[in-house]
């Protein structure tokens, strides 16, 4: 962030911001990407109120619909209305990818700047252990965690964030040490700092970018996980709707049914498409030295 | 005889590696059984080249790096094991300023915050409590109360050491650590704070390590030198005696390498191979005899010690 | 060298039993998991004497280490039980009958990625900012994006059975290859397309320039032979993790287009909590990665043995 020539602190936050957003702003993929996921937002947290068809009562007259006037997108093998499960299903992407992110970042960042600023043994048996978790291939890891704790929502959430916390605390980690050999970082200890107070006048606020970064670019790829560990049954169990738990339900009445399959994949499709320009976006405007026009 | 602020005996701190499933071990020892003594309101100057030790040695004496053995005094007291409450109550009396002034400074902090975090750490008030007295150390040091507004990077390099000059000051400490303050600034600069620094001294009466690889700013700032190589002290004395009669091969070398602005002066340079040859496995004998010009079988056999040779003066060599 | 190679071994064998640990921990965990001496009781379709067998080999009243030990005692050799969901076959004639269609669908898929995310790379690396860099870019983008069992409905929906050109399922000839195969290539393209652009660019740059001056453009097929096998050396490498890759990641695929091979085994054994597939999968699955990945680094050891000198 380039320090302007004012004499307060907090220009130079705001200076930093906005050069970020005009950047971004001048991206338009980005900015119709940002624009949809805050269209979904609202929507999953309107959702009580704007759902045509209660999601979780079935309509027995209705059952196979396929897209017409009545159900827009066609109802269920329950008679449920398939655009208002789709809308619930929002909801379950949603508060599935930012907890387990924010649960994740709440694991890792602690054990990551712990094992960053101490050092020695500390360090090292938490970098083994991160080492040996990161070689096992995760999809599994997921499958056989979510098989011995059952379907469902928090078991998901505790799935993820066991897997995941590995990622950000490495990243934290890599960011301290750096910080740590700083000369102000010594200079402080030189005066008789404690590590806590280190940590917190000196290294947290020269991380949180990245960790809120880390976030964010999370967000999607839990999405994605849970929609694929739902297909399989091992997610968020019915009657709660999830896209990936729809597409699995019914994939084998494709014939019959294509709508009750088609419609989650498209939604899914576009919100992983809408995030990837999203992240692109982020991570231009926050360095725009990387603009190669490589995937 | 004036009381004596800082004593280290044997100071050893090395860097040894061992790889993993090899007998490998790559010997680094920094700071090799380093012995001296500083005096209240004086300032000894050490000096070397790059990769002697004498950063080492500033970052051990702080406490920043762990001795490996030897022991370290401070105002009487040994705080070579320190821990906790105890050792931060030492560290308002010793205070480190550093080569580079800017990376010093935690960048998203403004000035005052800088200066105040030594009084903060110390529970002595937040930045907004000690305006006055940051800004008192402000202008002691040459710059102007409202440049605590501003951030570090809005400064030139004289005065942005003026400012961890001022930090270092905060606490009145007793003992004050210079490494390489003015290698980083310019010519022009470095004598003004090279001025600073003596004048505060004289105000305050502080002692100071001045640490440099130039040795004739170190014989400027220094009542006594002591003379680094590869992690071992090889001469020290009065300022008067290493630059008149030094009696180390390694510092007449040093000596005898100032450019002289005389062009008709042409005296007999020492001299001393330049490249600097990295000891393979352990050393034995003198740590200079790969360099030295009279260096004899004696020198590999059997490593010099510090001895005594004048009033104060001592060196590490067979021939001294 | 050898140091680096005994690393990688340790760390691989490391790994498969830290999987086999978790996975027979977590199987434990379950009530009604096989393990579960009265749940199997309760088994009828379960033979008396094979019951008396499993019971000997299981060890069910043993302590938990012990049954650890029997299960790895037994996996070496070969035996891990019989299926829950198939209670007639071993998990083993499983893996024997049916390993031939997922080894399929995985080599077609090779083919078909190496193909096209070669392909695609190199035209975009030879014809940078073109309109075939551009294609590239935008087929990365989009495998990047669709999850690949997404991509696989849509085919199916759109295909199968909107305009009824291809089946929905089975393995029983060409034409029900295609769906399943453009949709398992998604993550090679995009792996391999990125990387020959990447590869053969720095080649090109480093050689190129040079080569061109000196020797006039007649020479450009010469080097574009050289630059050719330049890039394949890192292709290679990245050739080790997809096809570890396409072993895991099929599943999805089998699932959908109704494929026998072990993948949608795999997920039929997770719905009807079949514990002895599901671990077996697990283990089989692990260690077929592990080993490709420790071939992978040998062989780039053996290319470029700067790598072994990586102070871990």
């Amino acid at each position: 962030m380039r320090v302007e020539m004012d004499k307060s602190s907090i220009n130079l936050r705001v200076a930093g911001l906005k050069n970020f957003w005009r950047r971004f702003v001048r991206n338009k993929f980005a900015v119709a990407a940002l624009g949809f996921i805050i269209f979904e937002v609202i929507v999953a947290f309107a959702a009580p109120y704007i759902v045509p068809y209660d999601p979780y009562k079935g309509d027995f007259l209705a059952t196979w619909a396929l897209p017409g006037k009545t159900h827009w997108l066609g109802a269920d093998d329950l008679g449920r209305d398939v655009l208002s499960r789709l809308i619930y299903g929002a909801r379950i992407s949603i508060s599935v990818g930012v907890l387990s992110q924010l649960a994740i970042a709440l694991v890792g960042v602690p054990i990551g700047a712990l094992a960053g600023l101490k050092g020695g043994r500390l360090d090292y048996v938490v970098m083994r252990f991160i080492d040996v978790l990161s070689s096992l291939p995760t999809i599994l890891f997921y499958i056989i965690l979510m098989v011995a704790l059952g379907a469902g929502f928090w078991n998901l959430i505790l799935a993820m964030t066991l897997t995941g916390w590995i990622g950000i605390a490495r990243l934290v980690r890599g960011q301290v040490l750096t910080l740590k050999n700083t000369d102000y970082v010594r200079a402080s200890r030189a005066m008789g700092a404690g590590t806590f107070y280190i940590l917190k006048k000196h290294i947290l606020r020269n991380i949180i970018s990245p960790i809120i970064v880390s976030i964010a670019l999370g967000i999607p790829g839990a999405m994605l996980a849970e929609a694929g560990l739902s297909f399989l049954g091992l997610g968020i169990p019915a009657p709660q709707a999830s896209w990936g738990q729809m597409i699995g339900m019914y994939q084998a009445y494709i014939r019959i049914a294509w709508h009750l399959t088609l419609f989650p994949a498209l939604v899914l499709a576009l919100t992983m498409l809408a995030w990837f320009l999203l992240a692109d976006g982020i991570r231009d405007a926050l360095d725009p030295s990387s603009r190669r026009h490589s995937a | 005889m004036s009381e004596t602020v800082l004593e280290i005996r044997d100071l050893t701190k090395n860097f040894s590696s061992r790889r993993m499933y090899g007998r490998d071990k790559i010997e680094n020892i920094a700071v090799n059984g380093v012995s001296f003594s500083v005096s209240a309101a004086e300032t000894l100057g050490i000096v070397g080249e790059s990769g002697c030790g004498k950063s080492t040695l500033a970052m051990t004496i702080m406490r920043l790096y762990e001795p490996d053995s030897g022991k370290i005094y401070f105002e009487g007291a040994d705080i070579t094991q320190l821990k906790g409450r105890e050792l931060k109550l030492v560290r308002r009396r010793m205070q480190l300023i550093f080569q580079d002034p800017l990376a010093a400074f935690d960048p998203r902090l403004r000035v005052d915050q800088i200066i105040g975090e030594p009084l903060e750490i110390h529970g002595l008030g937040t930045s907004n409590s000690n305006h006055d007295h940051t800004a008192a150390l402000l202008r002691r040091v040459g710059l102007y109360a409202e440049d605590m507004q501003r951030f570090p990077s809005e400064f030139s390099g004289g005065q942005q050491q003026r400012i961890g000059i001022a930090r270092a000051l905060a606490l009145k400490p007793r003992l004050l650590i210079c490494d390489e303050p003015v290698s980083a600034l310019d010519i022009s600069v470095q004598a003004q704070i090279l001025n600073l620094l003596r004048d505060i001294q004289d105000e305050f009466g502080f002692s100071y390590i001045f640490i440099s690889h130039n040795i004739v700013i170190t014989a400027f700032m220094s009542t006594r030198i002591g003379v680094m190589y590869l992690g071992k002290l090889v001469e020290i004395g009065d300022t008067e005696l290493i630059t008149k009669s030094p009696r180390h091969p390694y510092t007449q070398a040093l000596l005898a390498a100032i450019p002289e602005p005389d062009p008709s002066f042409r005296e007999n340079s020492i001299d001393v191979s330049s490249e600097h040859v990295e000891f393979e496995g352990s050393p034995t004998g003198c740590v200079f005899r790969m360099r030295c010009p009279v260096a004899r079988d004696v020198c590999a056999a059997e490593e010099p010690q510090l001895r005594t040779i004048g009033d104060g003066h001592q060196a590490a060599c067979h021939f001294a | 060298m050898l140091n680096y190679f005994f690393k990688r071994i340790v760390g691989a064998v490391g790994v498969i039993f830290v999987v086999s640990i978790l996975t027979f921990a977590s199987m434990h965990m379950v009530p009604g998991g096989p393990f579960d001496a009265i749940s199997l009781e309760k088994q009828q379709m379960v033979p008396e004497n094979i019951k008396r067998g499993l019971n000997e080999k299981y060890g069910l009243d043993a302590p938990v280490w012990k049954q650890y030990v029997l299960f790895v005692r037994n996996a070496a050799g070969l035996d891990f039980g019989y299926s829950i969901t198939y209670p007639n076959r071993t998990v083993v004639s499983i893996f024997k009958q049916q390993w031939i269609y997922s080894l399929q669908l995985g080599a077609l898929t090779f083919l078909f990625s190496v193909i096209v995310g070669v392909g695609l790379g190199i035209l975009a690396a030879v014809n940078p900012n073109s309109i075939y860099d551009y294609l590239g870019t935008g087929v990365s983008i989009f495998c990047l994006v669709i999850p690949s069992f997404v991509f696989a409905i849509l085919l199916q929906v759109i295909f199968s059975v909107w305009l009824g050109w291809l089946p929905t399922g089975g393995w029983n000839g060409p034409k029900y290859w295609i769906m399943p195969v453009l949709a398992n290539s998604l993550a090679p393209i995009l792996v391999l397309q990125r990387h020959t652009r990447a590869s053969m660019t720095d080649a090109m740059q480093a050689n190129f320039v040079r080569t061109a001056r000196a020797k006039g453009l007649s020479r450009t097929r010469i080097m574009f032979v050289h630059v050719f096998k330049n890039a394949l050396t890192p292709l290679l490498t990245v050739g080790g993790s997809l096809a570890a890759g396409l072993i895991v990641g099929s599943f999805f695929i089998e699932s959908i287009f109704r494929i026998p091979g072990i993948g949608s085994y795999f997920v039929t054994a997770i719905g009807t909590r079949d514990y002895p597939m599901i671990m077996a999968t697990t283990l089989v699955w692990t260690i077929i990665i592990s080993v490709v990945y420790l071939l992978t680094d040998l062989f780039y050891a053996l290319a470029d043995p700067r790598v072994t000198l990586i102070k871990e």
